[in-house]
């Protein structure tokens, strides 16, 4: 995934973070009780079960069944962390996270690991492309798509402290870094200014972040100023952010790794729609499954790149209605 | 409340006054799903003494006072669209006026149309979509392993809703788990929505299939308040994951629903009620009668 970030350095995979921070959550919290169905290896929740074997279930390749039971041990005051694919987890076990999770209101916590189409070769049906968009609709469901190591940690953190569903999408790949640190003032719902400016505000979560950073230095060096939102939580949004980018830059492109229905540039859109209208532009799956390949490949041949990014950029400058006279000088 | 006796005897009056709870629960059945105008009496009244044992016979503990106890034992319906067998128990054992019952499936109740967890106390888990209450059922019982509590689990299935996958899910993996809390009750009313449950997707051998999984399992005839007791004494005592198979007969109580699908999830009329309600004074008047006899016999048994 190197070619697709230049200038960015690289930390580990968002699963490596959040199998390392329930592992530090484990020790000072003895309620959390942690699940997997047979993938721990793969979504790190293995951490935690060679820390914490008494509390650590391998549940088998049964994901309806693992989140029955997270929600009979949340109502007797247990915290699940459930792991498995994001695509087996929220698929498989969606009647489940429906019936025995959201309309309860129970405080599980859900992991779904290899979101997105990163994990590249084992092709479509290990991929995630409808997972967020699922969590999305399951109503008091925080769904959060960290974009690298130290916001993971942040993240797995932020979903002991909250009480409620929380959904969180892992990663597969080593994700580029977006922060030095873990982030101390981490918030569900908050978005964070990753850069300023003035011509049109890029939102992303997840892997796009990196590309999102990218494209807003290829256009500084053209001389505009593109203002970078990290919106690692689709639900809830963070409204004032997305307004004030609205209000102040005049258009908006979301980016994300997740089908184009349904996932942040839905909620987003339906968001500015009310608060502040501006002209769109989306980067994402436009309704197709990927395929088995190398994932920076896949990114180029499903337009997850920066150079997409910056191209929805232009789109969204060619349409704005005010502040054409900047738009005009960059010759788009 | 404290647990009953474990050895499974229970005097002719002790009985006899089961009964007639149980007839004041299907009382409240008819009577509420009438009000409601909708809703599922069929599989409420199959389940009758099941849940008069469980709740009335000394066999599930609980305090109407503190529903949130940690230590009651927990009852999952997950066989949901019975709740109105629930809701009548429970606001026989006090947890709610009984009055209340009247607001089912009315808007701003306290009593929806399904089993609601948060909602009215005593409901342990949101149930309705079939096929769920077993493995919510495994997470409480497991809970309880890890905080060494000794509450217990039940969980009464619908025999149509052992068509779905979960159900076998959870049943292969309490076989392996092995918590010695967790009892499965199954409703085996033969009848689901569409029709005969052997016609549409037959269960049989149904015991056979909870012992391949590694349960314990006993039939009885789930509407013998007697055998229902013992079978519920015996899987506390068995110490390994317990299924009871309950035959019943499904609208069991009022003649014109016994065996009679129709009645799967259609609401009586008021003209059916009174009928209803005609049937279920009479069977009253006629366990009154039978009190006198079943002691006599206690007498010579030496009960």
């Amino acid at each position: 995934m190197k070619g697709l970030y230049p200038g960015l350095t690289f930390g580990k995979a968002t699963r490596d973070a959040y199998g390392e921070a329930l592992r530090e959550l484990g020790q000072e919290h003895p309620e959390i009780v942690v699940l997997d169905a047979d993938l721990a290896k793969s979504t790190k929740s293995a951490y935690f079960g060679e820390e914490f074997p008494d509390r650590f279930l391998n549940v088998g390749i049964q994901e309806a069944n693992m989140v029955g039971m997270a929600g009979g041990l949340a109502s007797c005051g247990k915290v699940p962390f459930i792991s498995s694919f994001a695509c087996f987890v929220i698929l498989k076990g969606f009647d489940q996270l429906r019936m025995a999770v959201a309309y309860p209101h129970l405080n599980v916590k859900v992991a779904g690991s290899h979101g997105g189409i990163s994990p590249g070769e084992d092709g479509a049906s290990q991929q995630s492309v409808e997972d967020v968009a699922l969590a999305c609709s399951l109503p008091g469901f925080v769904v959060c798509v960290p974009s690298d190591e130290h916001q993971m940690r942040a993240a797995v953190k932020a979903a002991y402290r909250h009480y409620g569903p929380v959904y969180l999408r892992l990663g597969r790949p080593k994700a580029p870094l977006i922060y030095t640190a873990e982030p101390s003032d981490f918030q569900f719902g908050r978005a964070v200014r990753l850069r300023d400016g003035g011509d049109a505000t890029v939102v992303a979560n997840g892997l796009m972040v990196g590309a999102a950073l990218v494209a807003s230095e290829q256009l500084r060096a053209e001389g505009m100023g593109v203002r970078v939102l990290d919106m690692a939580t689709v639900k809830p949004l963070d409204e004032e952010e997305l307004r004030r980018a609205a209000e102040e830059t005049g258009g908006i492109v979301v980016a994300e790794e997740h089908l184009l229905h349904g996932g942040l540039g839905a909620r987003v859109a339906q968001a500015v729609g009310s608060l502040c209208p501006v002209p769109m532009e989306f980067v994402g799956l436009d309704d197709t499954y990927a395929e088995s390949g190398d994932p920076e490949a896949l990114f180029r041949k499903y337009g997850l790149t920066a150079d997409h990014v910056v191209a929805a950029l232009r789109r969204v400058l060619s349409r704005r209605t005010w502040g054409a006279s900047q738009a005009n000088s960059l010759s788009i | 409340m404290a647990r009953a006796l474990a050895d499974g005897t229970r005097s002719a009056a002790q009985i006899h006054a089961l009964r007639e709870r149980a007839t004041t629960i299907r009382r409240h059945i008819v009577e509420m799903l009438a009000e409601a105008g909708s809703g599922h009496p069929g599989g409420s009244l199959s389940a009758v003494e099941i849940v008069t044992a469980l709740f009335f016979g000394g066999v599930l503990r609980y305090d109407p006072a503190r529903p949130d106890w940690p230590d009651r034992d927990r009852f999952i319906l997950s066989k949901g669209h019975g709740v109105p067998v629930l809701y009548a128990a429970l606001a026989e054992a006090g947890f709610f006026p009984v009055a209340e019952l009247r607001t089912l499936r009315k808007i701003n109740s306290r009593l929806q149309g399904h089993p609601a967890l948060g909602t009215a106390p005593g409901i342990e888990a949101s149930t309705g979509a079939l096929g769920q209450g077993l493995s919510i059922g495994l997470g409480m019982a497991l809970a309880a392993r890890m905080d060494r509590r000794d509450y217990r689990v039940f969980v009464l299935l619908g025999d149509g809703e052992c068509q779905e996958g979960q159900v076998w899910e959870a049943a292969l993996a309490i076989g392996f788990q092995r918590p010695a809390n967790l009892v499965a009750i199954v409703d085996y009313n033969k009848y689901q929505l569409d029709g005969a449950v052997a016609s549409i997707l037959d269960l049989h051998p149904l015991a056979a299939k909870w012992r391949a999984m590694r349960w314990q399992v006993q039939e009885i005839d789930g509407h013998d308040l007697r055998q229902v007791l013992h079978a519920l004494e015996w899987a506390a005592g068995v110490g390994a994951p317990a299924c009871i198979i309950a035959h019943t007969v499904k609208g069991k109580g009022v003649s014109f629903m016994e065996g009679e699908n129709a009645y799967h999830g259609v609401a009586p009329t008021e003209e059916e009620l009174a009928k209803a309600l005609a049937e279920l004074n009479g069977a009253l008047a006629r366990a009154e009668l039978s009190i006198e006899r079943e002691a006599a016999e206690d007498q010579e048994a030496g009960r």
